[in-house]
């Protein structure tokens, strides 16, 4: 290999910089992208009754969409604070394995880390795990990781506080149907995961488990409760792909 | 402090510890098939139940409103392949066109 290196260095160098471009105009699209769902998410928080700054703070700190959407839907539901903050943690819960995965790429330490956990979710991690690392030492892997993390963090919160401020001026949030727009942007958030029968069926059980709830508890608790669904379909797939040893 | 503003801080907490905890904890602690799959359905199952939730209930109570013609109209949308923004706009024109029209509540 080392014999090569000194050919390949230049072109591969160029390529790079080809590679990078097409990075980081990925990463703009997906912010951009991102952007518009933060403007929804502004929008319906601030008319749903939370501050400007409650809802700016969720989209800088907590910075991760379907949590900050589940915090305050709950939240404008009547649901209690902790159903509210359980749900929202376990909707998050999938960024650990982002991270999981990101980690060997990333290989951070330190302050480094710190922010690299703040920006490892869906988009940053899609982003950087199509990218192959075989080639490059993960080198645009985890330019990519970066490059969108910055970008969607960059958009989602202009949008956010686009969103927020302008929602005083849009007045009735009923009238308006604001109302549908949550459960629009739920459907929209878990649709590209509802990929075959067996996503279908997990998502139908907890959504008949839920509204059967509703009616003997506390809002917010019923979808807290559908996370055994969740428990009992991973057990299942696990027992479906290594079938029992004969003991 | 508001029971929000308590709400805001122990989930933004919650949420980040989470995020730096795949970043920091050993393989072997999250690497395994079972808590894979879980974790896997997990997103699923919570964001169907609030789809569920968000759209026919009202308190403890189960109505059915212009927010189930707004959640039709988002599918079909979404069949359609529209975008975020457009999904959430259809489903809110869609509620607030019927409720403009006294056809739903």
């Amino acid at each position: 290999m080392s014999s090569l290196t000194g050919d390949v260095g230049s072109d591969g160098e160029t390529h790079w910089h080809v590679e990078r471009r097409g990075i980081t105009a990925n990463a703009l699209g997906v912010g951009i992208a991102v952007a518009a769902y933060g403007v929804s998410f502004g929008a319906i928080s601030v008319t749903g009754g939370l501050t400007v700054l409650q809802t700016s703070i969720l989209s800088a700190l907590m910075f991760t969409g379907g949590s900050q959407f589940a915090l305050i839907g709950v939240l404008i539901a009547g649901g209690g604070a902790v159903s509210a903050v359980a749900t929202s943690v376990l909707l998050g819960v999938r960024n650990a394995f982002y991270g999981l995965s990101m980690a060997p790429v990333l290989r951070v330490h330190g302050a480094q880390r710190l922010v690299a956990a703040q920006l490892t979710i869906d988009e940053s991690t899609a982003m950087a795990v199509s990218r192959s690392t075989e080639h490059d030492d993960g080198r645009a892997s985890r330019f990519a990781f970066w490059a969108t993390g910055l970008s969607v963090f960059v958009f989602w919160n202009l949008a956010t506080l686009l969103g927020a401020l302008g929602a005083h001026a849009l007045g009735d949030p009923k009238r308006l149907g604001l109302d549908a727009a949550i459960p629009a942007g739920f459907i929209a958030l878990v649709w590209p995961r509802l990929r075959d029968a067996r996503a279908w069926t997990i998502g139908l059980a907890a959504a008949a488990m839920a509204l059967v709830l509703t009616p003997f508890l506390q809002p917010g608790v019923p979808v807290l409760c559908t996370a055994t669904v969740a428990v009992v379909a991973g057990v299942l797939e696990v027992r479906r792909r290594s079938p029992e040893p004969t003991t | 402090m508001t029971a929000t503003w308590w709400a805001v801080i122990a989930a933004t907490l919650g949420c980040y510890v989470t995020k730096l905890a795949g970043q920091s904890v050993p393989q072997t602690l999250l690497d395994r098939p079972v808590v894979k799959a879980v974790a896997d359905s997990l997103p699923i199952a919570l964001l169907m139940a609030l789809v569920a939730v968000q759209t026919f209930a009202v308190g403890q109570h189960l109505v059915i409103d212009a927010r189930f013609a707004g959640l039709c109209a988002a599918v079909v949308a979404l069949l359609l392949r529209a975008p975020f923004l457009v999904v959430v706009v259809v489903a809110a024109a869609t509620a607030a066109l019927l409720r403009a029209a006294g056809l739903a509540a």
